[in-house]
């Protein structure tokens, strides 16, 4: 017996709307048996994990709270890997765009007016792009992989945001703890309602529209995509493979970073060292899990944010640790990218290769 | 111990692991496979390594159980990319994912215990010489192995071949195809070789470089290999140069601020990432050495049409 | 449709259940900053979270959340635990300052917990350990126990908690001998045992005999015992992992509060406080004093004892800071506040302190 895959004529519009269904079947089978390995009533921990954070306004709130970031970043990931640019550094581009941002609040402390915001995310926006300038400009200056400068520049990132707290943009109330001074009311991102919902999850939406727009109505997406499919047809129609480097990762890097600042003056409210759980990290699964579709990144944010959600409430209901939260999770991953073959491909099983088969193949 | 050589020891040992699993996945990625799960590989081989090692009590059957664990975290994705062809930097993300959960659960048992040291070798005589002797003849035996690997990958990529084969299915899979090679089997065969090698990678850091386990042990040591290959720009002699690179201005960091020259500490760790993209784009400018050998169909699924 | 009712029957009877049972139970919660696998920081509160099981297993119900990020997302997982009626919280980290005092405002009725922080409310309490009590000792043992009279430091972050332990063992070991030198290395991480190794080795190699860490892993002491120098535990008693080199370990100790503060929510006793406490409080605790000489040991204990009866304070003057400005007077004790924030090093401490 073996497996043999056969490529569809067309996309399976069918399979299109099945395999997410059929995918989330898999893990919930799979999920199951492991919870009742682990002496868990398995009915219980999938209502924790799938249904329990949905239920309550809180909940869907913090739903939201998580993915507007995902969603942010990913969209811009999106473009940029349909354009087989493979920016990987999202997380650093989203901590320069915190810092950046930052630099409003901090120094202009007494600076108040509705300009303030605005002026704090166009900072954190320019902060992520001028980051994601640099492996743009190393990649189309002397040709370096922009997978390796972009994740090299995360660590460094991370170190200069890090020597920033715990030196000269440390509050100097603070007993000299790492971190900058609190920002008051009007830096901070406006909630919607009395939650901790603010309008991140605005700007998400309106970047997934944006880029939905993109790409499907402008000669710009047309041109991204003709370059991510085969550069050589993109150079015959006389598009630049230079200036799709550089406005993909400056898109991407833009967004991470306003999805940096977006963390900072949202639900953290201050800087720190730690500003971000890997969202920039994520966001590249969020982006393969969307297909590389600004709308199908929306939807992927908001299922991988219920599952993290879901996984932090069964720690306390269910009293299992952090790990099987995150097996659960890849789990789920592996079954959403094996169902979504089926999309693209026909499955055969095969009976065992007859010799005359095999050279006859 | 002389200071200059208790350096070059550390450097030794704090590259290794790097160049264990970098080794691996530089012929996965010579195949045209992008697999980003080492992280999870190294971190299963971690744990089950040490798991093994403890309740044995042998450190040779902990590297072993590193290599299967490594080799079986690599089935998973050669499974999910070769045969159903799924997207390689998602299913290599979220393979890192399920390993550094798993690797929690396997381990929670086994924190809090000494393991047990992989003694280094010590050949006779030779390792007496001065200075040079424990350098280079008092090591463990899986320092000796990545050296061994990398000379035994470098001849059979370029002088074998196995090696022209695997090759050419990474630089244009449709005509190793029509040239009668097996590309999916190719792959399978590039993909668990680099799971083992991750896994005794993982393997190393959990018996010889600190025998213990802790949860996320590996700290991001997975995504520095899997940089360091695209540094060494896909050549194993300057995979082993990058990482011995990388160890010396990571080690050399730590020696100058022990030095107490009040440099901010932030800027001495971030040097190894720094010389890593320095380097990269000095070897980059030479533009026919890095195209000669880039994998063109990196990151590409293959499906024979039928 | 019918399959799906029952599904819901029993998600509802199952909740029924465990909520039925758990109503009259004091609920109690944690937020890890790290995994429970550590082995360090978090390990601990663990434990000291399972003392509140073995002691009032009967009247309480405890459950954690591990891994919290100090960002954005500390603030929903204390308020989750919140929600899902714990009475009391403890906030195992310093960066969950700001998020537990948030929380708090919106659920004034729970208590909060919030350990090495500063800022307190009604109902959120601040409790940290004086863990440089422990400092001062290995410091001692370590001038009395070097032969190069070089002392190896590996800090995690050049923040107050750390700066004031490298202060106090300096200060200890310069009790014994005036010229020790202290070698430090800051690895900017609390977790890294790879990279705590390898700063051990480093300075191993640069001629320190001792080696004391302000991080998280056992790494830097088994790096100790196989390089047959001698080491300090920190956080646990990590004598298993160096039979011959621990001199002693600095145990963080939370069972003893833990229990204690779980103790005053029942009886209905908590109030909001700020607790400091030290070795006399059983918060930080001394494992064995071993490998060292009976005359080191007898001198250690005597140290301890002077400590808890409260007769010596490791910050007591005369006490001179790094540029020779005098910091504390003969006989006067820098204050708590001071402590709280130092950001400067002792006399005879030649790195500098990253600003």
């Amino acid at each position: 017996m073996r497996l043999i895959l056969e490529k569809r004529s067309e996309h399976s519009e069918f399979m299109t709307l099945m395999s997410p269904l059929l995918a989330i079947f898999l893990t919930v089978v799979t999920g199951a048996i492991i919870f009742a390995l682990q002496g868990l009533n398995p009915l219980e921990a999938l209502y924790v994990y799938f249904i329990e954070p949905v239920t309550s306004m809180w909940s869907i709130e913090e739903v939201l709270v998580k993915a507007a970031p995902l969603i942010l970043i990913g969209a811009g990931l999106s473009i940029c890997y349909m354009a087989n640019v493979w920016n990987i550094g999202a997380e650093g581009q989203l901590t320069m765009g915190a810092a950046f941002g930052s630099i409003v609040p901090i120094f202009f402390t007494s600076w108040q007016s509705p300009l303030t915001l605005v002026a704090m995310l166009v900072c954190g926006a320019i902060g992520g792009a001028a980051f994601a300038a640099i492996p743009a400009f190393l990649k189309n200056r002397f040709n370096a992989n922009e997978i390796l400068t972009s994740l090299m520049l995360v660590y460094i990132a991370q170190l200069i945001l890090d020597w920033l707290v715990r030196g000269p943009w440390r509050d100097p109330k603070g007993y000299n703890f790492p971190q900058s001074i609190p920002f008051e009311g009007w830096q901070l991102l406006p909630t919607l309602g009395d939650g901790r919902v603010h309008i991140g999850i605005i700007l998400a939406i309106v970047a997934v529209i944006i880029l939905s727009i993109l790409m499907s109505r402008t000669l710009k997406g047309f041109e991204i995509m003709v370059i991510g499919n085969s550069p050589r047809a993109g150079r015959f129609s006389g598009f630049s493979r230079k200036k799709t480097v550089w406005f993909c990762l400056l898109l991407s890097g833009g967004l991470a970073g306003l999805a940096g600042i977006g963390e900072v003056a949202g639900p953290s409210g201050q800087l720190q060292p730690s500003i971000s759980p890997g969202y920039g990290f994520t966001a590249i699964i969020v982006a393969f899990l969307g297909r590389l579709n600004p709308i199908g990144v929306f939807f992927a944010g908001i299922m991988l944010a219920i599952t993290y959600i879901g996984g932090e409430g069964a720690q306390v209901v269910l009293g299992v640790s952090d790990k099987t939260a995150q097996v659960f999770q890849g789990i789920l991953l592996f079954f959403i990218l094996a169902c979504d073959t089926l999309i693209l491909y026909r499955i055969k099983l095969l009976g065992p290769v007859t010799p005359q088969q095999a050279a006859a193949e | 111990m002389d200071g200059t050589q208790a350096i070059i020891l550390t450097i030794i040992t704090a590259s290794t692991p790097l160049l264990l699993a970098a080794i691996g996945e530089l012929v996965v990625e010579r195949s045209g496979v992008l697999n980003l799960g080492v992280e999870g590989m190294m971190v299963m081989g971690a744990v089950c390594g040490f798991a093994t090692a403890y309740t044995t009590g042998s450190p040779t059957l902990g590297i072993f159980a590193g290599i299967m664990a490594g080799i079986g975290m690599a089935f998973i994705f050669a499974f999910m990319t070769q045969t159903l062809v799924s997207n390689q930097v998602a299913t290599g993300l979220a393979l890192t994912l399920l390993g550094l959960g798993l690797s929690g659960l396997i381990g929670e048992s086994f924190v809090g215990l000494p393991g047990v040291k992989l003694v280094p070798v010590s050949i006779p005589l030779l390792s007496d010489i001065p200075f040079i002797g424990r350098i280079l003849f008092g090591q463990d035996i899986l320092v000796y192995a990545s050296i061994a690997l990398v000379i035994a990958t470098t001849y059979v990529l370029f002088k074998t071949r196995v090696g022209l084969i695997i090759r050419a299915v990474g630089d244009n899979h449709h005509s190793a195809h029509s040239l009668g090679y097996n590309v999916i089997m190719v792959r399978y065969a590039c993909i668990l070789f680099g799971g083992a090698c991750a896994g005794l990678s993982g393997a190393y850091l959990s018996l010889a470089y600190t025998p213990q386990w802790i949860e996320n042990m590996t700290a991001g040591r997975g995504w520095i290999a899997l940089a360091l290959v695209v540094f060494a720009t896909w050549l194993p002699k300057r995979l082993a140069i990058g990482a011995y690179l990388f160890g010396t201005v990571w080690i050399m960091g730590l020696y100058v601020q022990a030095q107490g020259l009040g440099i901010p500490s932030q800027f001495l760790s971030s040097l190894p990432y720094l010389v890593t993209i320095i380097a990269l784009v000095i070897i980059s400018g030479n533009k026919t050495l890095t195209r000669v050998n880039t994998p063109a169909c990196i990151g590409q699924s293959f499906v024979p049409d039928r | 449709m019918k399959k799906w009712l029952g599904f819901a029957a029993a998600v509802a009877m199952s909740f029924a259940i465990t909520s039925a049972s758990a109503a009259d139970k004091l609920k109690v919660g944690f937020i890890y900053v790290g995994p429970i696998g550590d082995h360090g920081w978090s390990y601990q509160h663990e434990q000291g979270r399972l003392a509140i099981d073995a002691a009032l297993g009967d009247q309480v119900e405890t459950s954690y959340i591990e891994k919290v990020d100090e960002g954005p997302d500390a603030e929903r997982a204390i308020e989750r635990l919140a929600r899902q009626g714990a009475n009391l919280i403890f906030t195992t980290s310093f960066g969950f300052m700001e998020p537990t005092l948030k929380v708090a405002k919106r659920f004034p009725d729970v208590k909060f917990e919030h350990a090495t922080g500063y800022k307190r409310a009604d109902n959120v309490s601040t409790y940290s350990s004086r863990f440089y009590e422990g400092r001062y000792i290995i410091g001692q043992i370590a001038a009395r126990m070097s032969k190069s009279g070089v002392a190896g430091y590996i800090g995690s972050f050049p923040i107050p908690e750390v700066v004031r332990g490298i202060n106090s063992f300096m200060l200890g070991a310069q009790s014994v001998n005036p010229d020790f030198k202290l070698k430090i290395v800051w690895v900017n991480s609390w977790f890294d045992p790879g990279k705590e190794a390898d700063a051990a080795k480093v300075l191993i190699g640069q001629g320190a005999d001792i080696i004391t860490q302000h991080t998280d892993s056992t790494a830097p002491l088994q790096i100790a015992g196989e390089n047959g120098v001698y080491g300090f535990g920190q956080a646990s008693d990590m004598i298993a992992f160096a039979p011959n080199s621990q001199l002693t370990a600095i145990v963080d100790d939370w069972s003893s509060y833990y229990v204690n503060r779980t103790k005053a929510a029942l009886d209905g006793t908590w109030e909001s406080t700020d607790t400091w406490g030290g070795i006399n409080d059983k918060m930080v605790g001394m494992a064995p004093f071993t490998n060292m000489p009976d005359d080191v040991k007898a001198e250690a204990g005597k140290t301890t004892a002077k400590i808890i009866s409260g007769r010596f304070h490791p910050f007591q003057g005369p006490i001179f800071k790094q540029d020779g400005t005098e910091a504390a007077k003969e006989g006067e004790i820098i204050s708590d506040g001071e402590l709280l924030g130092m950001n400067w090093y002792v006399k005879g401490i030649d790195d500098q302190l990253p600003q």
